[in-house]
């Protein structure tokens, strides 16, 4: 740093270490959390597929499971596309 | 049909995520569409350093197991069109991971995908055979240190005798060195494997050399790969290095040691590169 900085007023840049800290608390919470229990998230899955497909036919590949962990809660979301035609016969 | 690239090394903790990382960002900048696989079952990195640690719901595990299909494990990147995550389990462990399973995720991803990145675990245990028993192209990633240059050669040795390639007798696997960690001031001191020495020792082709830099840290601190740090020296030398992989010429840089800045640089400030 020359001393003209000092004049110029810039401050040192600040690390990103809090950044890291804050990362590492919230995913080390969730896989504590989830240490001993089962990894419930595949039948989660199957089972509520198999729910919808009562009612219609789903592609089971075109099922898009979400989850954002975050400090204070998390969220699930569950995303199933509906073909046309089975969307068309459910209507009539 | 896609390459299948496997980042390996041998030993730990010499850049093997961090390289994996930056790699698929950078082939995805340029426009490849890449996915890059955790195969260190029971110790997943990958995600943290990729900062998709949140976003993680299904693993490689779960789809082998038959409990979700691929395209739901696969983690799209928010910030590079074209680049997805597959992650490793994080409570199974390494014998969950079976060749058959590792293939057919192989095969369905070479369907749209141009790169297929490999990150091996340390070792050369069943993870990090798995890790390169498909791949067409190796990354060694080498520290100019001498453990690690040794666990290098063995996993050459493995490379050459345990792959895919290897079995069926086909065109071995292209093997690349990616020398990191690379600190230009302490070779100039002589406390420090050169470039040449490793060169001369392992006897395979360069693809790069990363300078040990404090933005490596920092990009994994929040969860970025260092290439997206198109600023810095080690995010530019990652650049250089998909480049070359990618067939463009590009010369060597951060091999010698930064100019010392002069007098009156010192004085006013003069910033240097």
């Amino acid at each position: 740093m020359s001393w003209l900085s000092f004049f110029r007023g810039k401050r040192e840049e600040k690390g990103n270490a809090a950044l890291a800290k804050d990362r590492l608390q919230i995913i080390l919470a969730h896989e504590r959390a989830s240490r001993d229990g089962e990894d419930f998230l595949p039948r989660l899955q199957q089972e509520l597929l198999a729910v919808v497909a009562r009612y219609v036919q789903v592609d089971a590949n075109k099922v898009q499971v979400n989850l954002e962990r975050g400090e204070g809660m998390s969220t699930l979301a569950i995303g199933v596309e509906l073909p046309a035609k089975s969307r068309r016969n459910a209507a009539a | 049909m896609a390459q299948v690239i496997v980042v390996t090394s041998g030993k730990g903790g010499v850049g093997k995520t961090t390289s994996s990382a930056a790699f698929a960002t950078g082939l995805a900048q340029r426009g490849k569409k890449t996915c890059v696989i955790d195969f260190d079952v029971g110790l997943r990195n990958l995600d943290l350093i990729m900062g998709v640690e949140r976003r993680v719901v299904f693993d490689i595990v779960n789809v082998i197991q038959g409990e979700a299909k691929l395209n739901q494990a696969l983690i799209k990147d928010k910030r590079v069109e074209g680049l997805s995550i597959l992650p490793a389990s994080q409570t199974r462990d390494k014998d969950a991971l079976t060749k058959e399973g590792v293939q057919a995720i192989i095969e369905e991803l070479s369907k749209e995908y141009d790169y297929i990145l490999c990150d091996s675990p340390a070792g050369i245990e069943k993870g990090a055979l798995l890790a390169l028993y498909f791949a067409d192209q190796a990354i060694v990633v080498t520290n100019p240190e001498v453990s690690s240059v040794r666990d290098s050669d063995r996993i050459l040795g493995v490379l050459q005798s345990k792959s895919k390639r290897a079995e069926e007798k086909k065109e071995p696997v292209k093997q690349h060195l990616l020398l990191t960690r690379y600190d230009p001031v302490r070779v100039a001191r002589e406390e420090m494997l050169k470039l040449e020495d490793v060169l001369e020792i392992l006897a395979i082709p360069l693809l790069g050399v990363i300078p040990e830099s404090e933005t490596v840290l920092k990009a994994s601190n929040a969860g970025n790969p260092v290439i997206l740090d198109a600023e810095s020296p080690a995010g530019q030398a990652y650049a250089d290095a998909v480049a070359r992989f990618l067939g463009e010429e590009r010369p060597h840089r951060f091999l010698e040691p930064p100019k010392k800045k002069g007098f009156f640089e010192k004085l006013f400030g003069g910033k240097a590169a």
